[in-house]
């Protein structure tokens, strides 16, 4: 038995290598940016940003780009538009309501269908993980990830980034491996379905910060500490919040629960954001909230509104960071491609 | 029917203990001779193949294909799915019963074994076990049988209740048919598309768990314990974890009559494999853990994996280009099991030729009950495979006979290529 299990470890069929992503303006994952390409990002993000919309405007001067939503959104929806058309693109929005998706077309079929009207890129929102990859292979088009199902919403946590430097190192250029040393972000919450935290646990332990997730196990599995590299679980909210320059607080997906059964009065009781946890425990952090927040849930009004919050700076800089995503999408010559 | 001498080949016949140079004459469907080397008496009117170089074994029995007739011809029909058995060296295959409708009758049963479905190799009908394999009522087990059923099972649908699944074991005993369990409590398993772990985490999957599979396979074990005396025989199909391996051995050595089957993608793919959203790599039980993946190599090296099956799942290239989560489960795989099981068991692991053809043949006809066949002994069915042991090729999916391409072995390199598939003394395949 164990001569076999020698004679395993030589040799067991490896892994196919990934052919993703097909198109380098293609940014499904975070994991497709190196960290150059990231700080790329940033740095054009503060650029067109800066920019005299006048000249702004010929960035993207009438490329076309189609924004597929099959599922409902306001941020992130409506920053992708604003940003594409602060770049002077064509957008339209195909959502699954007023489309053929309705009569049964599929991805695939909706995807060929939009290259061929013309679309240059295309920003998808979908409600299974990995529809984003799906859609790029069939249409070999630059597609932006703008959140798969439970998977990855990349563009999310470029913004979260943004709103983290911009608190925590002001005025900073260029970034590397080390732009977060020593500042650990707690992640609280629904992790297990959602998709901003995985964005996030994957991108800002390769800047250098500390990852800390939080929450109960039916809404944090223990295999989420191996995501990867700088992630640790903390289970106790209080401890956790000692720790962390920045608190990330998520909503607990109702439409994703599947079943399960949670006692949101205990819910609340051990990991809802109060003022006076964040008094006692985190007085300096920064508290950040993807949206939407259901108030007196995952957090109180009082958090949301108070002066530790930066819920609304990430709405903010979602236009400015996706119009450095939407740019590189159009105009990618390999600069901030794979990592 | 006219005969026909295979040759100069090196005869692999573990079940008669046989490994050695030997001419054979297949005479009315029959084995009618096994001689040295140009010794065939009645060999004179006979059209020959030449093996010299070649191995000569039973033809391969896959007890674990769906063949998709009745009722979904669009994914593979009776006549495609057993071209592709007949190119990758199988001359029987065990229909599954999940076709539409269930096949839970006699009359469906006919049906799959009749001449005008256009087989090229036998298809062994296994019949529902229940009623519509709804898990509730059971069938009339001695009617299916006599319409040629060789076991009965709700696969693709585990039997969830105890007294259903009791009284299905005894029934079965009754008439002398094993039954074949697909070990999934369902009610862990809910919205789930591969196997639950670090992968599916990352993923952002909803996940299986490993005792979705083996807390049924438990359950299966205690009660053919408890009705120990009807002597059931208990066959777990598609083996996938670990525990469900520690569970059979157990039994085994409390004397049950408990066997069990592995697909070539469970000893040599791990969840890793499903890579980026890849639809072949999606099929139930899952793509497990290199742990799991693991021991299902050390079950089949230490003997107590009794058969290696495909579980060939053909569907249409449409429904697999789809959401992951959204793409119905499985792969074909009729025609890379003997490639595969050559390059990877034996080739890499070096588990010895006749051990290897001992699972794709001998142990399943045992298992089924098909008598003459799984041996080339003289006097049984002229059901034999010749292959070039030392033929390294490329699978390409597109050039599969069944309609189906949903593989994860496309590209890949086999070894051991199928020159002749004989079917009851007809040539059912010619290979290049």
């Amino acid at each position: 038995m164990n001569l076999a299990a020698a004679r395993r470890t030589l040799h067991t069929p490896p892994p196919p290598a990934s052919q993703f992503p097909y198109h380098p303006g293609s940014l499904l994952s975070v994991l497709d940016l190196s960290v150059a390409g990231v700080s790329h990002l940033l740095w054009r993000a503060t650029e067109l940003e800066n920019e005299d919309p006048l000249l702004r405007d010929q960035v993207l001067a009438k490329r076309k780009i189609a924004l597929l939503f099959y599922e409902s959104s306001t941020r992130t929806r409506t920053s992708f538009e604003f940003a594409s058309k602060a770049l002077g693109a064509d957008t339209t929005l195909v959502s699954y309501l007023s489309s053929s998706i309705e009569k049964g077309e599929s991805l695939k079929d909706t995807g060929l269908t939009l290259r061929a009207l013309g679309a240059e890129a295309i920003i998808l929102r979908h409600n299974s993980s990995g529809a984003a990859w799906l859609l790029e292979e069939a249409t070999r088009l630059p597609v932006v990830n703008a959140g798969d199902g439970m998977h990855e919403h990349p563009t999310q946590a470029l913004l979260d980034l943004r709103t983290i430097l911009t608190h925590l190192r002001p005025g900073i250029g260029g970034i590397g491996p080390e732009a977060l040393a020593g500042v650990t972000v707690c992640i609280v919450g629904d992790i297990l379905h959602s998709r901003v935290a995985r964005s996030n646990m994957l991108l800002l332990p390769r800047l250098g910060a500390r990852v800390l997730l939080c929450g109960p196990k039916e809404l944090l599995p223990e295999q989420a500490a191996r995501s990867g590299p700088g992630i640790e679980i903390e289970r106790d909210f209080e401890a956790a919040l000692n720790r962390s320059r920045v608190v990330m607080m998520l909503r607990i997906q109702a439409e994703r629960l599947a079943g399960l059964q949670l006692d949101l009065d205990e819910y609340k009781a051990s990991y809802q954001l109060t003022g006076q946890r964040l008094a006692a425990h985190a007085p300096k952090a920064v508290v950040l909230h993807p949206g939407p927040i259901i108030r007196g849930m995952e957090i109180t009004a009082g958090v949301a509104d108070g002066v530790q919050s930066a819920i609304l700076e990430q709405v903010h800089n979602g236009v400015a960071i996706r119009m450095a995503v939407m740019e590189r999408a159009l105009l990618a010559t390999g600069q901030g491609g794979r990592a | 029917m006219t005969a026909l001498a295979i040759c100069g080949g090196r005869l692999v016949d573990p079940a008669a203990g046989v490994d050695g140079l030997k001419d054979i004459l297949l005479k009315d469907g029959r084995v009618a001779e096994v001689a040295s080397p140009g010794k065939l008496k009645g060999a004179e009117a006979a059209k020959t193949l030449d093996a010299t170089g070649f191995v000569v074994a039973p033809g391969l029995i896959d007890m674990h294909v769906h063949l998709r007739e009745p009722g979904q011809a669009y994914k593979e029909t009776i006549a495609t799915g057993t071209a592709a058995a007949a190119a990758g060296g199988f001359t029987a295959v065990a229909a599954m019963p999940n076709t539409s409708p269930v096949n839970d009758s006699p009359e469906i049963t006919r049906w799959m074994q009749a001449p005008e479905r256009g087989a090229q190799v036998r298809v062994f009908p296994v019949a529902a076990a229940t009623r519509g394999s709804k898990g509730e009522m059971v069938n009339d087990y001695a009617a299916l049988k006599s319409a040629g059923a060789v076991a009965v099972t709700d696969d693709g649908r585990p039997i969830l209740k105890d007294g259903i699944m009791r009284e299905t074991l005894a029934a079965a005993a009754r008439v002398g048919l094993s039954v074949i369990q697909h070990a999934e409590d369902t009610r862990l398993t809910q919205g789930a598309s591969m196997n639950l772990g670090p992968v599916s985490f990352k993923l952002g999957l909803r996940g299986m768990p490993v005792e979705a599979e083996s807390s049924i396979v438990e359950r299966d074990i205690r009660l053919v314990a408890e009705s120990r005396d009807a002597r059931p025989h208990l066959h777990v199909a598609h083996t996938s974890t670990a525990a469900t391996l520690t569970a059979v051995r157990q039994a085994r050595r409390n004397g049950l009559r408990v066997t069990c089957e592995v697909a070539p993608h469970h000893f040599l793919l791990t969840e890793e494999h499903v890579g980026l959203y890849n639809t072949h790599a999606k099929m139930n039980p899952p793509l497990r853990s290199a742990a799991d993946r693991d021991a299902m190599i050390e079950g089949i090296l230490d003997g107590v994996v009794d058969a290696i099956a495909t579980d060939h799942a053909p569907h249409a290239m449409h429904e697999k280009e789809i959401e992951f989560e959204l793409a119905p489960n499985g792969i074909i795989g009729l025609e890379t099991a003997l490639g595969l099981c050559l390059r990877w068991l034996h080739g890499e692991w070096k588990m010895p030729l006749g051990r290897v053809l001992n699972l794709l043949s001998a142990q399943p006809a045992a298992l089924l009950g098909l008598k003459g066949r799984g041996t080339l002994a003289v006097g049984s069915f002229g059901d034999v495979v010749v292959f070039d042991p030392k033929a390294e090729w490329i699978y390409r999916a597109t050039e599969s006979k069944s309609k189906a391409k949903n593989t994860p072995f496309d590209g890949w390199t086999m070894r051991g290529k199928v020159r002749w598939t004989v079917s009851e003394g007809r040539i059912a395949y010619t290979g290049s």
